[in-house]
């Protein structure tokens, strides 16, 4: 059975290397000063994509993510391993959401593309580490959701079976299409980028990422229209402004604070013999270790 | 009406012990909103032998709801539970297991009842709150505190508008104790099908396979921690056998755990297990605050580091400066040299 499947991708600010100006003062991320990459969690979402595009011929994958022009990167990634296709949801209307309110535009946007199968993303992003969208999603657009897979283990008869891990096991469970499916760190990595996709889409970008004084490559895009990514507004996906971006996000931020530890008068020692026999010492005489 | 509410979860008739953490921790929000404790628990043959697991812990009024396929958990039904139930009740506040079931169904509820959700918090209070941009100002709202950002700051999050305000606790944030004030300890069994519309059992479970824990990291009083600094798995076997001559559990940073030096349920920080040990032995971590958020509370915290400026040092008690491969080995022969 052919598949149409649609992967959740968001480009998130690598926070394992976080600068002072980070945050912004209304507590929002300055993503623009932060190295940007591929939420890791979708690239294994990805892999099961591109894994059920090739056991099920005739199915599609289309990267669809939310973000500022430049997250068509991410879209570029996805068409470098494989995919077929993406969506670049951008507009000022957008900026500010909290979970609710992104949920909203992906669910819209999802709606708009018509037809899916699955969708599928990583169970949550680095940024936020919520896990809520993928969720979310499911609930906006009425499916049933299957969280924290690790792997898609069939598609027939119009039914998914899908392993996934639970606290302290695993679990197999059997969900009608569509369904929304969110994937576990745990599951097989991505496969790399293919050389041959690399030199085929380098030059894919959304209409928003191109200098206003065009480029050499412009001629590019009148010969092949694969090379211009969908770019979508909120008007595009017939969106209601008030359930987008900050407007539609009932979480507020109240204030954000940078952490500051509660120093302790601490003892500093060597790693000489004596001062660490010492501490031992001292430890199991106040019988603090037995 | 207005009540705080906690869903328990279960895995066959036990109940979590994350649920009833957050019991002692919504007995207290609610002495202070002076509202009463409910608590919710779902699944297949539980009538008689929950109650008892769920009402010592200051539980004003419980909702049994027991049927068929309700067990083991899948998303539909119990979210139809809670919408259906809340759209009734009108809850203040509902606090959930951040678990893989907690976090499967907070997120489905709340978008269900447009109302805010906020995930993993490591703390929660009362306070008032002002909106400047529209001049208004909201008393008692949840202040729902957690790291963000991969841990590099603290948020306080509040839901000025939606009802319920819903927050997710991680397990071990919260301590549990039984409550010895006064409480109603009512038990209503709702009839399921007056919530749960049969077409809400379509996800099926195959197969539900769970172990008990292979380690008991959480209630460990003693924890030998491993950071990015070890360098490679095999530097871990070192903590492996400190931690035994110490009768404690092995733990790690997210870093280490990336690294595929240790098991993801090792995994010691805001995004892994929060551990309240009476020595917590830090080998070579950095001490991000995604980590300190899930070990500050030990009673005794060892660094050792070959950085005697790594920021865990600030909140140590002793800080070895030297290497893991130097040090480890000599904790392990002067603890085997001085104890009985």
């Amino acid at each position: 059975m052919a598949l149409k499947i649609v992967v959740l991708a968001k480009q998130v600010p690598d926070t394992r290397n976080v600068g002072k100006d980070a945050m912004t003062a209304e507590g929002t991320v300055n993503r623009a000063a932060l190295p940007a990459i591929f939420n890791p969690e979708d690239l294994n979402a990805l892999e099961q994509a591109l894994r059920l595009k090739e056991q099920n011929p005739g199915s599609t994958v289309g990267i669809l993510t939310m973000g500022p022009p430049r997250a068509g990167e991410i879209i570029r990634q996805g068409l470098y391993r494989g995919a077929d296709t993406g969506w670049l949801l951008t507009d000022r209307l957008f900026a500010g959401a909290d979970t609710l309110a992104t949920s909203y535009a992906l669910a819209t946007a999802i709606k708009k593309i018509g037809d899916v199968d699955i969708v599928i993303g990583g169970r949550q992003a680095i940024d936020g580490d919520t896990a809520q969208v993928g969720p979310q999603v499911a609930q906006k657009l009425g499916l049933n959701q299957v969280t924290y897979a690790e792997e898609v283990l069939s598609v027939k008869d119009g039914k998914a079976t899908i392993k996934r891990v639970i606290d302290g096991g695993v679990e197999t469970v059997e969900a009608p299409l569509p369904v929304v499916i969110t994937v576990n760190g745990s599951a097989a990595p991505c496969r790399p980028q293919n050389a041959k996709l690399v030199m085929k889409y380098k030059r894919a970008t959304c209409p928003m990422e191109r200098p206003a004084e065009g480029t050499p490559y412009d001629y590019l895009y009148d010969e092949r229209p694969e090379l211009t990514l969908n770019q979508w507004s909120v008007a595009d996906v017939d969106g209601d402004v008030n359930q987008c971006g900050l407007s539609g996000s009932p979480t507020k931020v109240k204030a954000i604070k940078n952490i500051v530890f509660q120093a302790k008068e601490s003892k500093t020692l060597t790693a000489s013999d004596a001062d660490i026999e010492g501490m031992i010492k001292e430890l199991l005489d106040e019988k603090i270790i037995g | 009406m207005n009540n705080v509410f906690v869903y328990c979860e279960i895995e066959g008739t036990l109940v979590q012990e994350v649920s009833q953490e957050l019991l002692t921790k919504g007995r207290k929000l609610a002495n202070e909103l002076k509202v009463e404790l409910h608590a919710i628990v779902a699944g297949t043959d539980i009538k008689g032998k929950v109650e008892d697991q769920i009402l010592p812990y200051g539980v004003d009024k419980l909702f049994v709801f027991d049927a068929p396929e309700l067990f083991p958990y899948t998303s539909a039904p119990h979210t139809d539970i809670l919408v259906n139930l809340f759209k009734e009740e009108q809850p203040q506040i509902c606090l959930m297991g951040a678990t893989v079931i907690g976090r499967d169904l907070g997120p489905r509820v709340s978008s269900s009842l447009t109302s805010g959700l906020t995930a993993d918090c490591t703390e929660l209070e009362i306070g008032p709150y002002e909106d400047k941009k529209n001049n208004k100002v909201y008393e008692n709202l949840l202040y729902q505190i957690r790291p963000a950002f991969g841990g590099n700051i603290v948020a306080t999050i509040v839901n000025p508008d939606h009802r319920p305000q819903m927050a997710t606790v991680r397990s071990g944030v919260m301590q549990k104790a039984l409550y010895d004030g006064e409480c109603r300890k009512e038990v209503v069994y709702p009839e399921v099908s007056k919530y749960v519309s049969p077409e809400a059992f379509v996800v099926k479970v195959l197969d539900h396979h769970v172990e008990a824990a292979k380690h008991n990291l959480k209630g460990a009083p003693i924890v030998v921690a491993g950071g990015y600094g070890m360098g490679c798995k095999e530097n871990f076997d070192l903590l492996f056998q400190l931690a035994k001559v110490l009768h404690g559990e092995v733990g790690g940073s997210r870093a280490a755990v990336d690294a595929g030096w240790l098991d993801h349920d090792r995994q010691i920080g805001q995004t892994g297990v929060t551990v309240h040990p009476k020595v917590y032995i830090a080998c070579g971590i950095s001490g991000q605050i995604q980590h300190i958020a899930g070990m500050q509370d030990s009673g005794i915290i060892i660094s050792v580091n070959s950085d005697p400026d790594a920021p865990i040092n600030k909140i140590a008690d002793y800080v070895i400066v030297g290497t893991v491969e130097e040090v480890v080995p000599k904790l392990i022969k002067y603890y085997k040299q001085n104890s009985k």
